[in-house]
């Protein structure tokens, strides 16, 4: 679990380029992760109480990318992946997402993104922040990911190639995650389209309980040794959905594992008296 | 080098010719506005509009080697129709004369809000974007018009060596820019729930920067930026200011009212979201260095722009 030192103290060991006023020159502000670590960081610990397994397969250094799979209908997984790496990680790294356009639209949330270092999901942001040597987190299934209903919860959708052709061009490792446990803390049944385009939102998950308010359900996040390929990036698209292939059957087989083990771990609480 | 700078009389064109001058450059000026002290640091000043037949005149006498083209306006200066004519026509004509008086060397001197601010643009805008937002703001297209067009002389006048400057806000003691103007009053506004990163450069690096563009005979399009990007709260709030976040609709019925500067409703997107630029290509070409940190810039602007106390102003 998490280590013993103070979030405060973990958002200033954050090897970053801060400047005398605690901003990087992407924005990010000291001051906005650690607000943001103080309430992630006790719904990690105390509400969702997740378990992080294989941080030590994350590079403490240097650039990296997280791929995984999308879990739960808002941005549950996104939000507790970049926790994970914050908490579990010594030294912490911050993890910088690439987001749906739609949270840059909005005030407030457009200020925390910008400011905690999580931008729209650019072929231009990403490429700059690996040759920036920064930690990247990617789920290559988009929003179609966070779409899918309880039922699909421990499934893969279709997966984009773009991220391969940049692990490619910046010759950047792939730390391969799988999420567990979204798809049920926000049990979608319907995803409401109209509402979300009037909302401005690609969509609104709508549960048994209407709201897609996240239930305490255990959460698990299995990172994975990570892979490496080599290559320009201008390769065929044969070639690069081959490379897609092998993180996604990466990502299944973590999944597995995990459900495996929450199986286990279910069977193991029903033997107690 | 014989240097010709039109709209020498602007605050940074000053600096520019007088630092010019200190090197050993020869300096002229083509201004409509006066420079009683131009003459006495050794600078002469053509007075007159750079699209009329006089300027045309300079050219023909003075013989410039090295044009700073400086004669732009932002509707922060010049409101209506006769903004385009001076930016768009103006800088036609400055091109024009310089094809046809054997400049070999021109600078255009444009601005970073060229990208526009919208909220699905790069963080960091690189020479190759286009233009973005411009139904935003619509007083912007003339002087993004100006850019593109002096961009054009990179291949309609291949003997001319032409380089496109696009330079981020500036901040002097207290400095004449749009952020110097935005940031006058004891109040400054902000759209509640957005604070978008700015780039501040001080005025002698832009002086350094504009200097060794032209000594180093640079050609293309290059983003000049000096310190890394800073919120423009932190800018608000170092330079002694009171900010106000309101919301947008709210922000936009106050403007220039209850304290609070002049600004247009599209403008209020560079209140939401950032510009800023990659200015890697224009230090590979330069090897530009900054003297000035943020914190520096903002200290000077705070000191020669003090904020009086309460029912001291005016007196």
């Amino acid at each position: 679990m998490a280590l013993t030192d103070s979030l405060e103290a973990r958002v200033d060991r954050l090897e970053l380029p801060f400047n005398e006023y605690g901003v990087d020159p992407y924005g990010i502000s000291k001051s906005h992760v650690r607000h943001a670590l103080r309430v992630f960081g006790a719904i990690y610990r105390y509400y969702f109480r997740v378990r992080c397994y294989g941080v030590e397969h994350i590079p403490p250094r240097g650039r990296g990318m997280l791929v995984g799979n999308h879990s739960g209908g808002v941005a549950v997984d996104g939000a507790m992946v970049l926790t994970s790496t914050m908490l579990e990680m010594d030294p912490p790294r911050l993890a910088q997402g690439m987001v749906e356009r739609f949270l840059h639209n909005f005030p407030v949330s457009s200020l925390w993104a910008s400011r905690t270092g999580q931008f729209i999901g650019l072929p231009e942001h990403a490429k700059r922040l690996l040759e920036d040597d920064r930690l990247l987190m990617i789920f290559p299934e988009g929003a179609r990911g966070t779409a899918k209903l309880f039922n699909e919860r421990y499934s893969l959708v279709d997966f984009g190639t773009g991220f391969i052709r940049l692990a490619l061009q910046t010759r950047s490792p792939i730390i391969p995650f799988a999420f567990l446990g979204g798809g049920s803390a926000i049990p979608t049944v319907f995803n409401a389209y109209t509402l979300g385009k009037l909302l401005g939102v690609p969509y609104v998950p709508l549960t048994p309980y209407l709201l897609p308010l996240p239930l305490p359900v255990q959460l698990d996040i299995h990172y994975g040794e990570p892979l490496m390929f080599h290559g320009t990036g201008d390769e065929e698209d044969h070639v690069i959905e081959g490379y897609v292939a092998k993180v996604k059957q990466r990502i299944a087989g973590l999944i597995e594992r995990g459900r495996a083990q929450r199986h286990s771990r279910r069977a193991g609480r029903n033997l107690l008296p | 080098m014989r240097v010709l700078i039109p709209g020498i009389s602007g605050g940074i064109a000053r600096q520019l010719a007088l630092h010019l001058h200190a090197r050993g450059h020869q300096v002229a000026g083509i201004d409509t506005r006066p420079w009683a002290e131009a003459h006495e640091a050794g600078i002469q000043l053509y007075r007159g509009d750079v699209r009329k037949r006089a300027a045309e005149d300079v050219f023909r006498r003075w013989r410039p080697e090295a044009v700073v083209h400086m004669a732009t306006v932002t509707a922060f200066t010049v409101p209506g129709k006769e903004r385009g004519r001076i930016n768009l026509d103006g800088t036609k004509a400055v091109f024009d004369h310089c094809a046809a008086h054997g400049v070999k060397q021109v600078l255009f001197v444009g601005r970073h809000t060229f990208y526009g601010a919208a909220p699905d643009s790069p963080l960091y805008h690189s020479e190759d974007e286009p233009p973005r937002a411009l139904e935003a703001i619509p007083e912007l297209a003339d002087l993004v018009a100006a850019d593109l067009y002096a961009a054009t002389a990179l291949w309609r006048l291949p003997k001319i060596t032409t380089a496109v400057l696009r330079l981020p806000y500036t901040l002097g003691a207290p400095g004449t820019g749009t952020l110097s103007s935005f940031l006058k009053g004891r109040r400054v506004p902000l759209v509640l729930g957005y604070d978008p990163l700015f780039h501040v450069l001080q005025e002698e690096d832009v002086v350094t920067a504009l200097t060794l563009a032209l000594e180093k005979q640079v050609r293309g399009i290059f983003n000049v930026a000096g310190p890394p990007p800073i919120p423009l709260s932190v800018i608000v709030r170092e330079t002694g200011r009171t900010a106000v976040p309101l919301p947008a609709p709210l922000l936009s019925l106050l403007l220039g009212r209850a304290g609070l500067p002049r600004l247009s409703v599209g403008a209020l997107d560079h209140l939401r979201f950032p510009i800023v630029v990659d200015n890697r290509r224009f230090l590979d070409a330069t090897g530009f260095e900054y003297r000035h940190s943020v914190a520096d810039s903002l200290r000077i602007y705070r000191e020669s722009a003090p904020i009086l106390p309460a029912g001291s102003q005016g007196r």
